[in-house]
C-alpha cells in the first residue's frame, strides 16, 4: 500500500459507524481493487497479514472460550462460526426403539428429547453411518433406559414427590451404555455417557415405566441441531468508543451515568473512555433524549461528543461448547475442516 | 351519561341520607388502589361461567317445580274419577342404568363411553288405582342431561384433588353438557325483551307499537299500526285491522272524553287521536256492546262445540289474546285499557318525535336466554307431551271394560319421551317446541377443544344479522350472524318473584292503577314492574331513591333494577331473567363507598364480594339503570354528579380479548381478529388431555406461559393451560420468502422442539347385532398365502394392509399406520334379516392420509350391552413445515415461508439467533402497536427475570420497559445490532428483536396439501371428483377460463375443459344430427354419413337427457 487513503475513507474502511438511527459503513472494504480509482490497492500480502493477525485467548473455561481474532475478513470469521455450529461432527441419539413407554411423554417427543442430550463420546472413534445401512459396532453406540416408577413404602402421603416415589423423574444419567463388538476395548477408558447426568427426560408416577433402546450415531449440525457441538458460537465486533471533544463537569458526570456498562469514567473532571470492550452498543451515550434534559448548555457540550463505532477486523469470538468437545478442540477442528475445504477447492481448481 | 344522569342518588335525597360510617374514618380522600383485585374475588364467588351455571341451577331448583306445579294433574275423559297428581319433582344423582343395575357415573366416563351425562328426573305422585288413591314417591319419569359443575353435577364443590381422581381437569369451568359422548354448549340466545312496548317503524315506514306477551300459558304478539294518520290494532286472528278507539270502547272506555284523558289531554295527543275517533264514530260504535260486536265480527276463528255470541268471542279475545300478559280478572279490562292507551300515547308521541322510536339493538331492550331458560322451555313442552301421552293411555285402557286387574298408570310411564327429547335437542341443537311453533336450529355447539373451554368461557351466542332499513329480513341461514362475547363481569339475571316487589312498591307510595282516572294516570309517573303497569307515583325521584336504598340494604333482590325515564315519565322496575348487568362500586358524597380498608379485608380473606354487595358498597346495575348513573372510570374522576365508579376498566373485555397484551394500543379490528384466532391456537387442552378421546385434538408439545401477561390470564388459568410459545422474533426482511406476512423459521429451533405439535384423531368402529341373531364379528387378520411358485414373489406381503392388527383383529397399540391400512378386521353379515348368509369385509377408515399415525392404548368403550363400539386414538406428530400457520396475539397471522438453518440466521452480539423472522411490513398498515410493546415487555422481562404486565388500559408503561432495557445494556427502543449469518458483516440497520408470544394455529399444510394428475371421476358426468377428501381434480374455474379466453389460448382451453376432464367420443349422423353408435345411425338406419366427434361427456349426457324429455337436439356437422 503505497498511497494512503484519505482519512474519512480510511475511517470508513476500518470502522463501522454506529449512528443514532442506523449503523453505516458496515460492508467490508478489504477487496484488492476497492479503492483502485484512488490509486490505492490493497492486495493480500502474507507478510502483512502475519504482522497484523492476532489471536488472543481472553477466557478459557471447560465449557467456553472467548478470544480475540484480529486482522481477518468477516468472511473467514463467519466461516469459523458456521463450521462450529453446523459442520463439526458429534454423536447423538438418532433412533429410539421403544419397548415400553407408559409415561405421559409421547414416544416421538421422548425420542426428540433423548436426541437432544449431548453424549460424551469422542466422535473421531466412530464412523459415519450411511442411511439404510445396518448399525455396526463401528458406527453406533447403544444406550439403554429402563426405568420404572414405584412408590417408596412407608413414606407419608404429604411428603415431596422425590421422597415418595422412586424414579419420579427420569434423568439423563440413567442412560446405560451397552457395549457391543469391540466397543468395550475401544471406549473402555472413557465409556460413553451423557455429558450431564441431570437433564430431565420425563416425569413419572407409579406405575409408569419406560424401557428404551437408543442408538446413537455420528452426525453434523447441518442435519439436525442435536449434532451441533456448540451451545452457540458467535462473535461481535470490537467496539470503538472515542470522545470527539473533551467532556467535563456535570456533562461528564451525566455521560458516565448514562452508560449502563461503565464504559466511561472521570479523571480530573474530564470524561474518558475507560472500558471500550464493555460497550454493548446500546447507543445510550449518543441518544439525544436524556441529553436534552440537561439543559441547552450542557446538551450542546455533549452533542457529537461521543463517536461510536466498531472495528471491522477485530472479532471477539465466543464459543460455548455443549460439553462433548472442549472449546479449544472445537476451534482447532473448525480450522481443520476449513483447511480441508480449501484443499478440496484447490484440488478442484487445479483440475480446471 | 344521559340527560337524566345523577338521578340515582339525586342530590336532594342525598343530603337527607345519613353519612355512612367509615370503617377507617379517614378524613383525607384516599384513592382506591388495585381495584382490579376485586375481579378474582368476584369470580371466586361467582365463577367464570356463573351465568350458565346459575341459570341451569335455577331451572332445576325453581323453574322445574313451577312447571310441574302448573301442569300437576293428569286426567282422562273416560273415567272422571281417574287422576294422577304430581306432588313433587326433583333431580337425582347422575347415574347410568346398565342391565338393570344403576351406578353413579362421572362426566369422564360419559365422554369415553359415548354416553349422556344425565340424572333421573324423579317425581312424587298421587293417583288412583281402581278405587284406591295411591301415593308413590320416587318415580323416575326420564333423564335430564346435567350441566358440568352445576349444583347437580358430581363435580360440584370438589377440590382439585378430588376432581383429578374423577379424571376431570380442575381448570375446566364446566357449563356444558356431555351428550352421547360429545361436549355440547348451549349458546346464549339474544332476544327482544318480552312484555315490553317497543315502538318501531313498520315495513311501510309508519310508526307502530308492538308487544310480545309471554306467559307460561300463551305467547302472543299485539301490534298497533298507523295508517293514514289513524291507529289500528292488528292481530293474526283479526281478519281486518280494527281502529284502536273501537278496541278501547270494547274494553269499556265508552266516553270519548275518557279515552282522550287516558291517552293524554295535551293538544298533541288529541290531534293524533282525532282521526281514529272520527273513524269510530263513522262506524257508529258508541257502546261497549257495539264495539265488542264489531270486533267479534272480525275474528277469524274455527268455532267448535257450543256457539257463542260474537260479543262473547270478542271479550274472550280481548281478555286472553290481546296483551295476554296483562292480567284480567272477571273481565275487568281496566288495566288492559290503560296499557293500550299508553301504547297509543307512545305511538302518537313517536309520530311527532322520531327519537322516541325504540332502538332494537339497544341492550336494555334485549333479554338473553341462557341454557336454563331454553331447557325449561323444552322441558315444559316435553312434560306436557308426556302427560298427554299418559292421559291417552289412561283413556284407551279405561275405556275397555272387564279389566282383570285395576289399571296402574305408573306401569305405562315411558321414560324415553323425556330422556330422548332432551338429549336429542342438546345433541342436535334443534329446539322444536310444537306449542309455541318455535323451531330453532343451531342452539348448541360442540365445545371446540382446541383451546379447551375458551368458547365455553365466553358464552358465545349468535345474533341474527340486523334487519336492514327496509325491514326485509336477512335470509335465515345457518350460522349466519355474529358471535358476541360477554364481558368479564357481566351477570345475566334469573327470574325473581315479582309479588313482594309489587307489595314494596305500594308501600313506597305507588298508587294502584284501578283507583285512578285517565287524567291522573297521564299526569304522573307510571310505574312498571316486569312490563306490567303497577300504578303511578307522584314523586318518582324519591321513589327511585328509596327503592335503591332498600336494594342496597338487601331488602330487595340485588339484581332487581329500577330505572327512571324522565322523557316517558316512567319508572321501570325489572326483576325478570335474562337482563345483562354488571357490578359497580357505589359512590356517595364524592367518594367510593368501598374504602381501601374494605379492599384490605377483601385481600386478607376477611370479606367476600358478597359481603360488599350486602353492605351496599357494590351493586349490580343493568343496562337500563345505567342510564340513570354517572359512572366514573377511576376515583380521580369522581365529581358531585358521580353515582358509581367502575371496578376495573379491563372488565370491558371478555375472556378471549383479555388474553391480548396491550390491546388498547392496537387498532380495534386486530383485537377482533385475535378473538377469532385465539380459539384456533394449539396448546394444552386441559390437564386430563391424555385421558380424553376427542374426534381431533391438537396439542402443542412444549407450550409456554407468556412472558407478557394480562390479569385476565390468571382469571382463566391460562398459565396452567397455555397455548403458545415465546418465540424470539427479529423484525426484518430476509430472503424475500417473507412477503405477505410469511414468517421465516429457524431450523435449529424446530429441531429443538419449537412449535411441535401432536394431532390425535379418533377412529371408531361399531360392532352391532342384528334382528336375525346375526352380528358383526371381528376376526384375526388373514394369514399370508403360501407363495405361488409360478408367479414372482410380490414386493411386499399381500397382507400388508393388515400389518397393524393384533391377533384379535384390532390394531395393536404403538403400531405405525400407513395410508390404506386396516384398523379393525370387521366382518358384517350381508343379510341382516335372514340367518347369516355371507359376510363382507368392512374395514373402516382405510383412507388415512397421514403418513405415520400411532394408536395409543385406550380402553375399549362399550356403549350399550348389545352394540359394542371400538375406539382407537391415533397420534400424528407434526414438526412445523412450510405453509403452517402461526399467529401472534395481535391478529397477525402468517404462514411459514422458509425454514433457514441456524448458521444462516442473523445473530445478535450475545449470539442469539431468532426463532422467527417477521417482515416489518406487517406493522404499518395493521398498526398493532401492542405487539411492539409486547416485544419490549418480553425482552425487558427476560433480562430482569420477571413477567411484565400488559393488561388492557393498565399494563407496564413503555418508559418502564425502556428503562429496564437500558439498565441491562440494550437500546431503549428494543433495536439491536445484528450480524448477518451469511456474510458475517453487521447489518446496516438496527433490528427490533425480542420475544413475542406466538401461537401455532390448527391449519396445517399436512391436512390441506393436495394435488392430482389422474384420479377418480364422478359416475354421472365422468368429470373429475371435487375436493381433497375424494382426491379431486383442481378446478379451472370461470375466472381462469375468462383469462384463457382473453389470452386467446383456445387449444389450452380445449385441453383443460375437455381433454383433461370428460372427453368422450360419439358417433353423429350427418343427415339427421342425432347420436348414433358404432358407426350406425338407428334413426336413418344407415351408416353412411356417420362421423366420430369428441365432445364432453356432460354434453352428451345433456343431449340424452333432452331426448328423454322429447326435445331433440341435433348436431350439425361441418367439415373443416
Amino acid at each position: 500500500m503505497e498511497k494512503k487513503l484519505p482519512a474519512h475513507l480510511e475511517e470508513q474502511r476500518r470502522f463501522v459507524h454506529v449512528g443514532e438511527e442506523f449503523p453505516s459503513d458496515a460492508t467490508t472494504l478489504s477487496g484488492a481493487d476497492t479503492f483502485q480509482t484512488l490509486g490505492v490497492t490493497q492486495h493480500w500480502d502474507l507478510k502483512e497479514f502475519q504482522e497484523h493477525f492476532k489471536f488472543e485467548i481472553l477466557r478459557l473455561t471447560p465449557d467456553e472460550i472467548q478470544f480475540d481474532l484480529i486482522g481477518i475478513d468477516p468472511a473467514i470469521a463467519n466461516a469459523f462460526r458456521r463450521i462450529l455450529i453446523a459442520e463439526i461432527p458429534t454423536v447423538a441419539i438418532e433412533t429410539v426403539y421403544v419397548e415400553n413407554n407408559t409415561s405421559v411423554v409421547q414416544d416421538e417427543v421422548l425420542a426428540n428429547r433423548l436426541g437432544l442430550i449431548p453424549i460424551l463420546v469422542n466422535p473421531a472413534l466412530l464412523q459415519d453411518r450411511k442411511p439404510g445401512d445396518a448399525p455396526t459396532d463401528q458406527d453406533t453406540i447403544v444406550f439403554k433406559l429402563n426405568v420404572k416408577c414405584t412408590r417408596r413404602p412407608g413414606i407419608p402421603e404429604d411428603s415431596a414427590n422425590e421422597e415418595k416415589f422412586v424414579n419420579s423423574s427420569v434423568y439423563s444419567g440413567q442412560l446405560q451404555w451397552i457395549p457391543f463388538g469391540d466397543q468395550q476395548a475401544r471406549f473402555g477408558e472413557c465409556p460413553p455417557r451423557p455429558v450431564h447426568h441431570d437433564i430431565l427426560i420425563a416425569k413419572m408416577r407409579p406405575p409408569q415405566a419406560m424401557e428404551l433402546q437408543c442408538f446413537a450415531i455420528r452426525g453434523i449440525g447441518k442435519d439436525h441441531a442435536k449434532f451441533s457441538p456448540v451451545a452457540t458460537a458467535s462473535y461481535r465486533l470490537m467496539p470503538r468508543v472515542r470522545l470527539a471533544k473533551p467532556v467535563e463537569g456535570p456533562a461528564a458526570e451525566s455521560l458516565k451515568e448514562a452508560c449502563p456498562l461503565g464504559v466511561f469514567d472521570i479523571e480530573d473532571g474530564h470524561a474518558f473512555v475507560k472500558n471500550e470492550r464493555n460497550c454493548s452498543m446500546c447507543r445510550e451515550c449518543i441518544r439525544s433524549v436524556w441529553r436534552d434534559r440537561l439543559g441547552a448548555e450542557e446538551s450542546a457540550k455533549l452533542k457529537d461528543a461521543v463517536s461510536l463505532g466498531r472495528i471491522k477486523d477485530h472479532f471477539i469470538f465466543t464459543v460455548e461448547s455443549s460439553g462433548i468437545l472442549s472449546p479449544e478442540t472445537l476451534f482447532k477442528q473448525a480450522l481443520e475442516i476449513l483447511m480441508a475445504k480449501l484443499e478440496r477447492i484447490e484440488g478442484d481448481l487445479l483440475q480446471l | 351519561m344521559s340527560a337524566t344522569a345523577g338521578l340515582g342518588t339525586g342530590q336532594a335525597p342525598q343530603a337527607a341520607a345519613p353519612p355512612r360510617q367509615d370503617p377507617v374514618g379517614d378524613a383525607e380522600p384516599q384513592y382506591l388502589k388495585d381495584k382490579w383485585k376485586m375481579l378474582p374475588e368476584f369470580l371466586k364467588c361467582r365463577g367464570l361461567l356463573r351465568n350458565q351455571l346459575a341459570s341451569f341451577n335455577y331451572f332445576l331448583d325453581v323453574d322445574i317445580k313451577k312447571i310441574v306445579e302448573a301442569n300437576n294433574r293428569v286426567v282422562c275423559e273416560a273415567d272422571p274419577t281417574f287422576f294422577l297428581k304430581y306432588t313433587n319433582i326433583y333431580i337425582g344423582k347422575p347415574s347410568v342404568e346398565e342391565e338393570l343395575i344403576v351406578s353413579e357415573i362421572t362426566p369422564q366416563q360419559c365422554r369415553l363411553r359415548d354416553m349422556t351425562y344425565s340424572a333421573p328426573i324423579i317425581v312424587d305422585v298421587e293417583y288412583t288405582r281402581g278405587k284406591q288413591i295411591v301415593i308413590r314417591k320416587g318415580v323416575p319419569i326420564g333423564r335430564m342431561p346435567i350441566m358440568l359443575r352445576s349444583a347437580y353435577c358430581v363435580l360440584s364443590n370438589k377440590s382439585p384433588e378430588q376432581l383429578a381422581r374423577l379424571g376431570e381437569c380442575p381448570m375446566d369451568p364446566g357449563g356444558y353438557f356431555v351428550v352421547r359422548g360429545v361436549e355440547k354448549v348451549i349458546l346464549i340466545q339474544e332476544q327482544l325483551s318480552k312484555n315490553r312496548i317497543i315502538i318501531e317503524h313498520d315495513p311501510k315506514g309508519g310508526i307502530g307499537a308492538s308487544v310480545t306477551s309471554s306467559t307460561h300459558e300463551r305467547k302472543t304478539r299485539t301490534n298497533l299500526i298507523t295508517k293514514h294518520g289513524k291507529i289500528y290494532l292488528r292481530h293474526n286472528t283479526l281478519s281486518e285491522d280494527v281502529g284502536v278507539v273501537v278496541v278501547l270502547k270494547a274494553l269499556g272506555i265508552e266516553s270519548d272524553q275518557e279515552i282522550v284523558q287516558m291517552v293524554g289531554s295535551e293538544p298533541m295527543y288529541i290531534i293524533g287521536l282525532s282521526a281514529s275517533m272520527e273513524e269510530c264514530s263513522k262506524l257508529a260504535i258508541r257502546t261497549q256492546a257495539q264495539a265488542l260486536d264489531f270486533i267479534g265480527s272480525k275474528i277469524r276463528m274455527i268455532r267448535r262445540g257450543f256457539s257463542r255470541t260474537r260479543a262473547d268471542e270478542a271479550r274472550e279475545f280481548l281478555s286472553s289474546v290481546i296483551l295476554s300478559h296483562v292480567p284480567v280478572y272477571m273481565f275487568n279490562f281496566r288495566t288492559k285499557s290503560f296499557y293500550l292507551s299508553l301504547m297509543v300515547r307512545r305511538v302518537i308521541h313517536a309520530m311527532t318525535d322520531p327519537s322516541a322510536v325504540d332502538d332494537k339493538d339497544y341492550y336494555g331492550n334485549k333479554r338473553l336466554e341462557l341454557s336454563g331458560q331454553l331447557l325449561s322451555l323444552l322441558f315444559e313442552d316435553l312434560f306436557k307431551r308426556f302427560n298427554a301421552e299418559l292421559s291417552r293411555i289412561a283413556d284407551a285402557t279405561l275405556n275397555k271394560s272387564n279389566r282383570a286387574q285395576p289399571f296402574d298408570i305408573l306401569k305405562s310411564i315411558r321414560q324415553d319421551i323425556m330422556s330422548n327429547g332432551l338429549a336429542h335437542a342438546i345433541s342436535s341443537g334443534n329446539w322444536t317446541l310444537k306449542r309455541f311453533k318455535m323451531e330453532r336450529a343451531g342452539v348448541t355447539q360442540v365445545l371446540a377443544a382446541v383451546v379447551h373451554g375458551l368458547p365455553g368461557y365466553d358464552d358465545p351466542h349468535h345474533e341474527p344479522v340486523r334487519e336492514d332499513p327496509q325491514g326485509v329480513r336477512a335470509p335465515v341461514l345457518q350460522s349466519c350472524g355474529l358471535v358476541k362475547n360477554l364481558a368479564l363481569l357481566t351477570h345475566v339475571t334469573t327470574d325473581e318473584d315479582p309479588a313482594p316487589i309489587a307489595r314494596l312498591c305500594f308501600n313506597l307510595g305507588v298508587e294502584d292503577l284501578l283507583l285512578l282516572s285517565g287524567d291522573e294516570f297521564n299526569r304522573h309517573c307510571v310505574v312498571f314492574l316486569n312490563g306490567q303497569i303497577l300504578g303511578i307515583h307522584r314523586n318518582p325521584r324519591h321513589f327511585v331513591y328509596a327503592f335503591r336504598a332498600l336494594r342496597r340494604a338487601g331488602r330487595v333482590g340485588e339484581f332487581v333494577s329500577i330505572f327512571l325515564n324522565e322523557q316517558q315519565r316512567t319508572v321501570t322496575i325489572a326483576a325478570d331473567g335474562g337482563r345483562v348487568c354488571r357490578p359497580l362500586i357505589i359512590v356517595a358524597g364524592r367518594r367510593t363507598r368501598l374504602r381501601p380498608a374494605h379492599m384490605q379485608e377483601l385481600l386478607d380473606g376477611l370479606r367476600t364480594f358478597e359481603d360488599c354487595l350486602r353492605e351496599g358498597l357494590v351493586e349490580y346495575v343493568d343496562v337500563n339503570e345505567e342510564n340513570n348513573c354517572e359512572v366514573a372510570l377511576q376515583d380521580a374522576d369522581i365529581t358531585s354528579r358521580t353515582t358509581h365508579c367502575e371496578i376495573e376498566p379491563l372488565s370491558i373485555l371478555g375472556c378471549v380479548a383479555g388474553l391480548i397484551p396491550y390491546p388498547h394500543h392496537n387498532q380495534s379490528p386486530r383485537n377482533t381478529y385475535q378473538c377469532a384466532m385465539g380459539k384456533q391456537a394449539m396448546g394444552t387442552i386441559a390437564s386430563n388431555q391424555q385421558r380424553r378421546i376427542d374426534t381431533i385434538l391438537y396439542l402443542l408439545v412444549y407450550p409456554e406461559r407468556p412472558l407478557v401477561k394480562t390479569r385476565t390470564l390468571d382469571l382463566v388459568h391460562f398459565e396452567n393451560v397455555p397455548a403458545g410459545i415465546n418465540a424470539t422474533v427479529a423484525v426484518m426482511s430476509y430472503s424475500g420468502y417473507d412477503i405477505e406476512d410469511a414468517v421465516i423459521l429457524n431450523k435449529a429451533s424446530l429441531d429443538r422442539g419449537f412449535m411441535r405439535c401432536i394431532v390425535a384423531r379418533k377412529a371408531q368402529a361399531s360392532v352391532r347385532s342384528y334382528p336375525n341373531q346375526s352380528s358383526d364379528i371381528i376376526c384375526s387378520p388373514p394369514e399370508e398365502p403360501p407363495p405361488d411358485p409360478n408367479k414372482p414373489a410380490p414386493a411386499e406381503p399381500r397382507t400388508q394392509r393388515y400389518h397393524a392388527l393384533d391377533d384379535d383383529g384390532i390394531c395393536a397399540p404403538n403400531e405405525i399406520i400407513n395410508p390404506g391400512d386396516i384398523y379393525v378386521n370387521k366382518w358384517s353379515p350381508k343379510n341382516t334379516n335372514d340367518p347369516l348368509a355371507a359376510a363382507t369385509d368392512l374395514a373402516p377408515g382405510a383412507n388415512m392420509l397421514a403418513a405415520a399415525t400411532i394408536p395409543s392404548e385406550v380402553p375399549t368403550a362399550i356403549s350399550e350391552p348389545t352394540d359394542h363400539s371400538l375406539t382407537r386414538f391415533f397420534f400424528n406428530r407434526c414438526c412445523p413445515e412450510l405453509g403452517d400457520k402461526f399467529s401472534s396475539r395481535h391478529g397477525q397471522k402468517g404462514v411459514c415461508g422458509l425454514i433457514v438453518s441456524q448458521e444462516d440466521m442473523p445473530f445478535t452480539d450475545q449470539g442469539i439467533c431468532p426463532d422467527m423472522i417477521m417482515n416489518p411490513h406487517g406493522y404499518p398498515s395493521r398498526m398493532t402497536v401492542g405487539k411492539l410493546l409486547e416485544l419490549m415487555g418480553g425482552k425487558a422481562g427476560l433480562m430482569e427475570g420477571r413477567v411484565h404486565d400488559g393488561t388492557a388500559f393498565a399494563g407496564d408503561p413503555v418508559g418502564e420497559l425502556s428503562a429496564a432495557l437500558i439498565a441491562k445494556g440494550f437500546s431503549y427502543n428494543g433495536k439491536d445490532m445484528l450480524t448477518s449469518g451469511i456474510t458475517g458483516e453487521p447489518l446496516s440497520a438496527y433490528i427490533y428483536t425480542g420475544p413475542i408470544y406466538y401461537q401455532k394455529l390448527k391449519h396445517m399444510v399436512l391436512d390441506k396439501m393436495h394435488a392430482r394428475s389422474r384420479g377418480p371421476r364422478a359416475v354421472l358426468t365422468r368429470q373429475p371428483t371435487e375436493g381433497r377428501s375424494r382426491d379431486g381434480g383442481l378446478r379451472l374455474g370461470e375466472m381462469e377460463r375468462d383469462c384463457l379466453i382473453g389470452y386467446g389460448a383456445a387449444m389450452l382451453l380445449n385441453e383443460r375443459l375437455m381433454v383433461s376432464s370428460d372427453q368422450f367420443s360419439i358417433c353423429v349422423c350427418g343427415k339427421c344430427g342425432l347420436i348414433g353408435y358404432k358407426g350406425w345411425c338407428p334413426y336413418c338406419r344407415s351408416g353412411e354419413e356417420i362421423s366420430t366427434i369428441k365432445i364432453p361427456y356432460a354434453c352428451k349426457l345433456l343431449f340424452q337427457e333432452l331426448e328423454s324429455m322429447n326435445v331433440v337436439p341435433r348436431i350439425r356437422l361441418d367439415s373443416y
